[in-house]
């Protein structure tokens, strides 16, 4: 329940007000103190990524790295995405369908998988969520290389699949879905729509999704990030370059400067462009991350 | 009340498509993990030419040669250090902002929890290269800055200093997660609860550590799991690093070493090995430690 709780309700009113009309302490002036040195730190790495990312070659070892110098944005840009017969374009594309398309297909999955646990009653349901529940602890890179040799053996390395389909599966993704429809789904409603001869799916579809939706933003969100963070699955399934997701198109960009200087600049920008999208989601959404993770540390 | 009508097909059919993917992608990976970890191509002359290798049954020797190989157990080593000093520095850290951001005193907190929370929204690999660019001695403006103001050149990537350069990637990459953890603990938290030690005059700091602090004991514990099982996984970052210093070897980490052995020493087995250990050694960790916080008596 307290999982729902935190989604649903909101902060109490007179604690807000209290914490307005604190006045300047000491200890807010030093907490606050603390907080902004903490921010610079958190900032700047990001801040150093944005102003290199306007340097033109000379000026990037040249010039102080915290300040602008030599506007060379535009040309940067057109370089990145035209470098290499515009291949930045398809580890875009591609970090959009492993991430977009796979947290999608994660997020159904998931959702109707943890409904059925958490709202039906059969036999062997605690044991299939235990074990469900044991695959959030194990690693995914523990996971890569067997599945890399699996993979082999039906001839799926290197193609869209071998990264798309081991990442559709989220066992987090099942227990948020549990334990959100187990407190969020009354038992009655389900009963009440039975009564009206709607069909088992029919009520998933209508009744349970639409009051899981909150829990399904953060599922997708969850395992849009993990798909998004994972390299080591795409470093050992993918050896041609045009299926490469953003991540590890970087990654050999940044080995090869010894052979094309120009490429730090590249992946410069690129590193910066590819990470725009995601940040503002990340910070605009950033309410479901909190329920989502209010849920996951309740139930522990 | 639960439907107690018969459940009839409905919640196989929600299960089914999650069921057969978690099979397929999950558990079956960790079989055949577990069944190539007892196997070992038997080598024949000099190797040469097909028919001069076998595949036999090895029993349990490639897991006494993973116990025996110095290179793993450097590694576990490394990475077990690494685990003694950044999690507790990392989580310390997040705890106190998240303790700051709750608190009554401090100032900006939404700007401050987006900037803590920012490098999250930027992949590891990503956050690993934009590190190194500033850990590289002639591009990085901190080495300049630090030179400048008299503190000798300082070297990012000596034999000793570069496992703390990786520790500080990963702290500045996870801290603003683990504080949303903590700190969605704090909000769910009913403020009535601390407003009653408050009018009885009790401090912000005593509020702090003996109401607030013991309520988030299980989000704290689930940050230190997650923590447990990313450090033992480490492999991005220094993967990364690799690219512009020579004091992290092929064997690192076991990840790494597990990597090198799949794919440059073509030793599959071992890898296989190697892999089921550290899944193994994973969980003993992260069980053992929910283990001894139970046995505290934390509300898990």
């Amino acid at each position: 329940m307290a999982a729902v709780n935190a989604v649903v309700r909101p902060r109490s009113f007179p604690s807000a007000r209290e914490r307005g009309s604190a006045g300047v302490t000491k200890g807010g002036i030093l907490a606050t103190a603390f907080m902004f040195v903490c921010a610079v730190y958190f900032l700047l790495p990001a801040w150093w990524l944005i102003v290199s990312s306007t340097k033109g070659p000379s000026t990037l070892y040249a010039s102080e790295g915290f300040w602008f110098s030599q506007l060379h944005l535009m040309s940067n840009l057109t370089g990145l995405f035209s470098y290499d017969g515009g291949i930045y374009w398809h580890w875009l594309i591609n970090t959009l369908l492993y991430a977009g398309a796979g947290a999608l297909c994660a997020t159904l999955l998931a959702s109707a998988a943890g409904y059925a646990l958490a709202k039906y009653e059969f036999g062997g349901r605690q044991l299939i969520f235990s074990v469900i529940l044991g695959g959030v602890l194990v690693p995914g890179t523990a996971l890569a290389l067997p599945l890399y040799l699996l993979m082999s053996k039906v001839s799926l390395t290197n193609t869209y699949w071998s990264v798309f389909l081991p990442s559709i599966v989220s066992p987090f993704g099942v227990y948020l879905a549990r334990v959100y429809a187990a407190a969020a789904i009354p038992d009655e409603l389900i009963e009440a729509a039975r009564i009206d001869g709607a069909s088992e799916g029919k009520i998933f579809r209508v009744v349970a999704l639409r009051i899981m939706s909150p829990a399904l933003v953060t599922m997708f969100l969850f395992q849009f990030v993990a798909i998004w963070n994972n390299f080591f699955l795409p470093l050992v399934m993918l050896s041609n370059t045009r299926l490469y997701p953003v991540t590890l198109g970087l990654y050999t960009w940044n080995n090869q400067y010894g052979q094309a200087p120009q490429l730090v600049s590249y992946v410069i920008i690129g590193s910066l462009i590819s990470v725009i999208p995601l940040v503002v989601a990340f910070l605009s959404l950033q309410r479901f991350w909190r329920s989502g993770l209010t849920a996951g540390s309740v139930r522990l | 009340m639960r439907p107690r009508r018969r459940a009839g097909w409905a919640p196989v059919m929600f299960l089914a498509p999650f069921g057969l993917l978690f099979a397929l992608f999950f558990l079956l990976p960790i079989g055949y993990a577990i069944y190539e970890s007892f196997l070992k191509v038997h080598v024949s002359g000099l190797g040469l030419g097909p028919g001069t290798s076998t595949t036999v049954f090895a029993g349990l020797a490639n897991y006494g040669q993973v116990f025996s190989d110095s290179s793993f157990l450097q590694g576990v080593s490394r990475v077990l250090l690494f685990a003694v000093v950044q999690i507790p520095v990392m989580l310390l850290l997040a705890t106190i902002l998240a303790l700051l951001l709750d608190s009554v005193a401090a100032r900006f907190k939404r700007f401050f929890r987006l900037a803590f929370f920012l490098p999250y929204g930027i992949p590891g690999v990503i956050a690993a290269i934009l590190w190194s660019f500033l850990y590289l001695p002639g591009l990085s403006p901190v080495v300049a800055a630090l030179h400048g103001s008299g503190f000798g050149t300082v070297n990012f990537l000596g034999t000793n200093s570069v496992l703390w350069s990786i520790a500080n990637i990963v702290t500045w990459e996870y801290t603003g997660y683990n504080m949303l953890i903590i700190y969605a603990g704090l909000q769910a938290i009913p403020a009535d609860l601390y407003e009653a030690a408050r009018l009885d005059g009790a401090s912000e700091w005593r509020v702090a550590t003996r109401i607030k602090l013991p309520l988030v004991t299980s989000s704290l514990v689930l940050t230190a799991v997650f923590s447990i099982i990313g450090t033992l996984q480490l492999f991005s970052e220094p993967q990364v690093l690799r690219a512009i210093t020579d004091n992290i070897s092929s064997s690192y980490t076991p990840n790494l070493l597990a990597y090198t052995q799949a794919f440059t020493a073509n030793n599959p087995n071992y890898a296989a090995a190697i892999a089921v250990v550290l899944a193994i050694g994973t969980f003993i960790l992260s069980f053992g430690f929910l283990r001894l916080v139970q046995r505290r008596g934390a509300a898990v």
